[in-house]
């Protein structure tokens, strides 16, 4: 064996013995790149996301902080973990010794067997394997490893893009992911978790509407009745959008034509024909030719990212522009 | 509107004749509509130029599109209040159409939609062709997929509708027209853009900066040449 080849066996990897229905590596995403079609990617729970790296020591900042326009690809986009959805997982650390956390989605998680904390820092040896079981609630789980997973950056961030296909493959089983430089966090150790800042996925999601750019498309009366509507999450839901059904149509004025294709953003509440909203997520297109009636701030997008097929959902409209 | 609804709501701000009618997006960005795709790249470029002066935050994000341009990324009211008083004494005008870097497309003009193309402009495909290539092209924005170039320079009246039923792959370095605009396909995709060539050029190269060959405001030639032999079919 080369001297080249031992080093990358001392190597900290995963080993993806289970991949899960479907799993992506997932960092704070692509900024800077919309002008150029690109989505922005990253986990779709943010605050799950920050939380099991700072559980694992990493950082999870994703600004590019101070840079040219144009110029923030390669700028770090913090450490990248896996979302599982609905998890069903299982990794074997290979190399070396590694801390993991689990958040996101409440699931049952195991380190050879033996159940260990959720929401919690956990020590995996070389050789032993994790285990994230199916969720109990929610939708997608996230798992940190301290270092983050080190993928190959494409255009500033290592996030899965499952609109436009960059960044990597979904995990398969066989597939290695490389961890980064092991962090120090053997100092603080399992049981200093704190309590986890996470709400629980929602019965219900309320999600607030604020001012979209075509209000006027649509006909007053069927706009005016939009908060009293009633929706439930559809299962053709996915990380480009949360679509609503079993609800009233939202209905267009006639003879408006169509509209040109225009900028897009992230919670952005788009209305296709049908008239069955749906609520822009992280691989969303930069661009669209259909209405947006609303935005829903970004702060309320954790939730849509743990809404079962089934929830129900309610848009509150509100004309505030501060939220 | 219902009397209880707030009058503001998602209303767009009162338009000065010919200037930008800014429109609300969320709490982060706001959406400024303008009446021609010049314009646009007259805004970009003047957007463009306040964010290299400090006046719009690094991480903001620019957008452009058919008649709008998307300013994302507003961290506070007054960021967005001192945008929108600019926008409203943005005075309209043209952006200089040379001043952009020239990018020549070596192109097959051999696309399986050419016949149709020329039936519709009503002309010969040999003359189709010609006109095509005589034409000088700009970038007016990006989308549909990553590197996807919208390029604005074919006259209005050579406008042609999109393909009643669209085509399940398209493949890579596929020259298109969809109404008065051509597009090139940067990767393998469905598409219902009609197809009047081919070229060889890498479009999208991610370890490339930028990764796009074709950003906004970049000025295009297509350059007729001849297939090569043995390279019929997918051009990558």
């Amino acid at each position: 064996m080369t001297e080249g080849q031992e080093r990358l066996r001392a190597r900290r990897v995963f080993e993806v013995l289970r991949p899960g229905p479907l799993t992506t590596v997932q960092d704070a995403g692509r900024r800077g790149v919309a002008a150029l079609g690109v989505p922005r990617a990253g986990a779709l729970d943010g605050p799950a996301y920050r939380w099991a790296n700072a559980l694992v020591g990493n950082d999870s900042s994703g600004a590019a902080g101070g840079s040219a326009p144009g110029t923030a690809v390669g700028a770090a986009s913090g450490a990248a973990v896996l979302e599982a959805t609905t998890g069903n997982l299982a990794l074997r650390a290979v190399g070396g010794d590694a801390w993991i956390a689990v958040t996101g989605a409440p699931a049952p998680v195991r380190v050879d067997g033996r159940p260990v904390a959720w929401c919690a820092p956990v020590r995996v040896r070389a050789g032993e394997v994790l285990e994230v079981g199916a969720v109990t609630a929610g939708v997608r789980c996230y798992v940190a490893v301290d270092g983050g997973f080190e993928v190959a950056p494409v255009l500033g961030s290592r996030s899965a893009d499952l609109l436009a296909g960059l960044g990597p493959a979904p995990l398969s089983a066989g597939m290695r992911l490389p961890l980064g430089a092991p962090g120090t966090l053997g100092a603080l150790g399992p049981g200093s978790a704190e309590r986890s800042p996470l709400a629980g996925p929602p019965a219900e999601l309320v999600l607030r509407l604020t001012p979209g750019p075509r209000r006027d498309w649509f006909e007053p009366e069927s706009l005016a009745a939009l908060g009293r509507a009633r929706y439930r999450v559809s299962p053709a839901s996915n990380r480009v959008g949360l679509r609503l059904a079993d609800g009233p149509p939202l209905r267009r004025r006639e003879g408006l034509g169509e509209l040109p294709s225009e900028g897009m953003v992230l919670g952005a509440v788009q209305v296709p024909p049908d008239g069955m909203p749906v609520v822009f997520l992280a691989d969303h297109p930069t661009t669209g030719g259909y209405p947006v009636v609303g935005v829903v701030p970004e702060a309320d997008l954790a939730a849509a990212a743990q809404a079962a097929p089934g929830t129900p959902v309610r848009l509150l409209p509100t004309a505030r522009l501060d939220v | 509107m219902s009397g209880a609804e707030p009058e503001a709501l998602g209303r767009a701000a009162a338009k000065a004749p010919g200037r930008p009618t800014v429109r609300p997006m969320g709490a982060r960005a706001l959406l400024a509509e303008v009446d021609s795709d010049e314009q646009v790249a007259a805004l970009l470029g003047d957007l463009m130029q306040r964010q290299h002066q400090g006046l719009l935050g690094p991480d903001v994000e620019l957008v452009p599109a058919a008649r709008t341009v998307l300013v994302d990324g507003l961290t506070d009211a007054r960021e967005r209040s001192t945008l929108t008083a600019w926008l409203g004494a943005w005075e309209p005008h043209s952006a200089q159409a040379g001043t952009g870097p020239l990018v020549e497309i070596p192109t097959v003009y051999d696309g399986e939609d050419l016949a149709e193309v020329a039936r519709l402009w009503g002309v010969p495909p040999e003359e189709a062709v010609r006109r095509h290539a005589a034409c000088s092209f700009r970038v007016a924005f990006c989308g549909f997929a990553p590197g996807f170039a919208y390029l604005t320079g074919l006259p209005d009246e050579f406008a042609v509708p999109r393909r009643a039923t669209p085509r399940t792959r398209v493949p890579a370095g596929s020259v298109a027209l969809a109404g008065a605009y051509t597009g090139v396909y940067p990767g393998p995709s469905p598409g219902g853009w009609q197809l009047i060539g081919r070229t060889a050029v890498r479009l999208w190269d991610t370890d490339r900066t930028p990764a796009a060959m074709l950003t906004p405001g970049t000025r295009v030639r297509f350059v007729p040449v001849a297939p090569t032999p043995g390279a019929k079919g997918e051009a990558t």
